[in-house]
């Protein structure tokens, strides 16, 4: 029972502590990543904020201007509205990048080398083949598969002619 | 004896619609998903309303304008005509001409509806003085 007192008690300690330490919003600081994010995307047109998020002077001047009339804005301000609430234009985030080349370049290469590593593996970390790679042990074998007359059905001995002594045409 | 259950219940059930006319049709109007389908007209007057609300707010309009991009469709002149004012009441010139490069975009290979559409909104740009990307440059890169 006191136990458990004391134990509530110092947790309420702890938590209010932590609360003052993390200030400013009274409960939590509100992270950055927790906001709605900018993003450049064909299917939601309308971000959910604009751009540029601290204006500079000429750009709250911009601003205010806006809320006049927008036939006597000239091209340069209506571009520079559009740059504070987008980052690109649809043309600018639909057009296709190079970078498929370097990808392809990229992994060609890792390809390669991983061949060169094998080719060196090969002559300096394995060592010689198996006898039984031969080409007599090999003739061997296949005399031998031939004489027990393996497969006759559909493999090698189906394919030999014991008569002649030679491969069926 | 499965076959015999199966006409056994079928023979049930007709004898149950036939016993009792004024269940037939509510039977056969619950085969349809409930809610009438909403025609072209009705959609387009919801959008327009939507976006003719006097006191739209910036979210309402990005909300209403990237669900509507959203759906398989290019907007009618009309609700962009409404959209449009909606970005004049909150001296949005940016989401305006950005609206203009969503339906561009939306309309992907049918090169005539684009032109189509500025024709029709042409009066409404000139009013409002929205200027097409085509005109500030910004459809090419």
């Amino acid at each position: 029972m006191l136990a458990t007192r004391a134990l509530r008690l110092v947790g309420k300690r702890a938590i209010s502590t932590s609360v003052c330490v993390r200030g400013e919003h009274g409960v939590a600081k509100v992270e950055n990543y927790t906001l709605p994010a900018y993003f450049d995307r064909r299917e939601n047109p309308l971000p959910d904020v604009c751009y540029v998020q601290t204006l500079s002077p000429e750009q709250v001047s911009l601003k205010e201007k806006e809320k006049g009339a927008w036939a006597g804005l000239s091209d340069e301000e209506k571009i520079g509205l559009y740059r504070i609430s987008f980052k690109q234009s649809f043309a600018e985030m639909t057009q296709g990048s190079q970078e498929w080349k370097s990808v392809v370049g990229g992994m060609f290469f890792l390809v390669g080398f991983t061949g060169l590593i094998v080719l060196w593996q090969r002559k300096y970390v394995y060592g010689p083949v198996p006898h039984t790679f031969a080409p007599e042990w090999k003739e061997k074998e296949l005399q031998r598969t031939l004489d027990m007359k393996m497969n006759p059905v559909e493999g090698y001995a189906s394919k030999w002619d014991y008569e002649n002594k030679q491969w069926k045409k | 004896m499965f076959r015999a259950a199966v006409q056994l219940s079928v023979s049930g059930v007709r004898s149950l619609t036939r016993s009792q006319p004024g269940c037939k049709a509510l039977l056969a109007s619950r085969c349809y998903s409930h809610g009438k389908q909403e025609t072209d007209e009705e959609f387009d007057a919801r959008w327009v309303t939507y976006f003719n609300k006097q006191d739209i707010d910036a979210w309402e309009l990005r909300k209403g304008m990237n669900t509507l991009i959203g759906y398989d469709l290019v907007p009618e002149p009309k609700i962009l005509e409404a959209a449009l004012r909606a970005c004049r009441r909150l001296d949005d010139l940016a989401s305006a001409i950005r609206i203009l490069e969503a339906v561009k975009d939306k309309s992907g290979p049918h090169k005539d509806i684009y032109p189509y559409l500025i024709q029709e909104l042409k009066p409404t740009l000139d009013e409002l003085g929205i200027p097409t990307p085509e005109e500030l440059g910004i459809d090419k890169v």
